[in-house]
């Protein structure tokens, strides 16, 4: 595999990961991870296998196996010039409240759900590939969707006034995996 | 909450309108997972039961809605980290997984021509003589490889193409730290695509690419050679020893190598229209 073939998946990881984390910068360091560790394994790769699966695979690993030890690495942070992101330093689309609301919503459902959720949504994964990429059974799989889409929807039916709220009320705290 | 009934939503000839309207059937076609023949009795069952009904409409809802999160993703520049790891995996491979990944086309050829090749490096390593001169060679196997690796791209054969050129040249020159310019090499019928940035054993390294309108491709490596090199300058000297042949040399602390599938006479009438231009 040419690492250059990684380019058209690139947008998509990020998109993924920016729900998963809901954090731009934590989002952009899976990716980052994510990436070199395809071009490390490229060789690895099976022609004619589904790349954007095994990307999502990879990057699911890490998530799950490294994620807490590598962000605590990073945060120290490094000096970047301005002009350098110059690119990436033009104002966000403001995203809307239904979209703020809807990423708050998400940090709020354990994460093996969140991540079975966005694969199957998000992603539009066949269920099968979702069980291979996470490493359970298609069963499972279909458990944690119920469970993601019914928490979801009473997250968000709670979600308009979330001080008032025993749903929003009840998770102590964001299961924000940072 | 409903337990998932799995076996429903593969098998079910005789569907029954009193049978409830599993979870696991709703994804299948919320997601569109569902063959066509079994979407519409299943959503004529939904459409008997109130509960399944709402729940598929909010679930519905909910799927739009996810899908269009964060979409604004989709259009961002990409951070130039991501492009540098693509670009870095590429280029510091060494030459022979370059022949690997070429070599579907003819491996055995390429092995026995990269055989030859290090064989021929290996004897040539004695009479190589100054570091200078080895600064020179591994510069211009550095161009050979680069030229090989992304010629053969057909999507992205450039970072910036040509129709971008006062960005191209402006960027690559603030990459590189050295106002460049681009030689135009149209009068001898190639036309200039575009050029990326490249990592080099002594820094940043830019590569012009140009083609001629029979498909041939060309590139120009611009990169700064150590300073025990940049001291004297060098005269053209040509090399096919590596991947494929090319001139270069060193001109005021820069090194430059023109590569290309082409006779050494060829090339090196445009070795001289470009070093005319720079």
């Amino acid at each position: 595999m040419d690492p250059n073939e990684l380019l058209p998946h690139i947008p998509g990881l990020r998109r993924y990961a920016r729900a998963l984390t809901g954090d731009a910068w934590a989002a952009d360091d899976l990716v980052q991870d994510t990436l070199e560790r395809a071009c490390a394994k490229r060789l690895l790769w099976r022609v004619g296998s589904d790349l954007r699966a095994w990307l999502f695979t990879l990057m699911h690993n890490l998530h799950v196996n490294q994620w807490q030890r590598r962000a605590g690495e990073r945060a120290a942070g490094f000096p970047v010039d301005v002009d350098d992101v110059q690119a990436e330093l033009v104002a966000p689309q403001a995203p809307t409240d239904t979209a703020i609301d809807l990423q708050r919503c998400l940090l709020m459902l354990p994460e093996e759900q969140r991540v079975v959720l966005l694969l199957v949504s998000l992603e539009d994964l066949p269920y099968e590939a979702v069980a291979r990429i996470t490493g359970v059974p298609v069963g499972t799989v279909m458990s944690r969707l119920s469970r993601a889409r019914q928490r979801l929807q009473q997250l968000m039916d709670a979600a308009p006034a979330p001080a008032a709220s025993p749903a929003a009320a009840e998770p102590p705290a964001l299961r924000r995996l940072k | 909450m409903t337990h998932p009934d799995r076996q429903a939503m593969i098998a079910d000839p005789s569907p029954s309108a009193a049978r409830p309207v599993t979870d696991d059937e709703l994804h299948a076609l919320i997601d569109g997972r569902l063959p066509p023949a079994e979407r519409e009795p299943l959503e004529q069952r939904v459409r008997q039961q109130p509960e399944a009904a709402e729940r598929l409409r909010r679930w519905r809802a909910q799927r739009d809605l996810l899908r269009s999160l964060h979409a604004e993703v989709l259009q961002e520049p990409l951070p130039p980290a991501m492009r540098d790891a693509l670009t870095r995996s590429a280029t510091s491979r060494q030459a022979a997984q370059t022949w690997w990944r070429l070599g579907g086309m003819a491996a055995s050829v390429l092995l026995a021509f990269t055989a030859g090749w290090l064989s021929h490096m290996q004897w040539n390593t004695a009479d190589r003589g100054s570091p200078l001169a080895r600064n020179g060679v591994e510069f211009a196997r550095q161009a050979a490889v680069a030229h090989v690796l992304f010629t053969p791209e057909v999507r992205h054969p450039v970072e910036v193409a040509a129709a971008d050129q006062a960005h191209l040249v402006q960027w690559l020159s603030k990459r590189l730290g050295k106002p460049l310019s681009v030689p135009q090499l149209s009068e001898q019928g190639y036309q200039l695509m575009g050029g990326r940035l490249l990592p080099g054993s002594t820094g940043a390294r830019a590569q012009f690419m140009y083609q001629h309108s029979g498909g041939t491709r060309l590139t120009l490596y611009v990169g700064a050679v150590d300073k025990g090199a940049a001291a004297a300058e060098t005269a053209f000297r040509f090399t096919d020893e590596g991947p494929v042949p090319g001139f270069y040399w060193v001109d005021d602390g820069w090194g430059y190598a023109l590569s290309g599938p082409l006779p050494r006479e060829a090339l090196a009438a445009l070795a001289q229209a470009v070093y005319r231009q720079l």
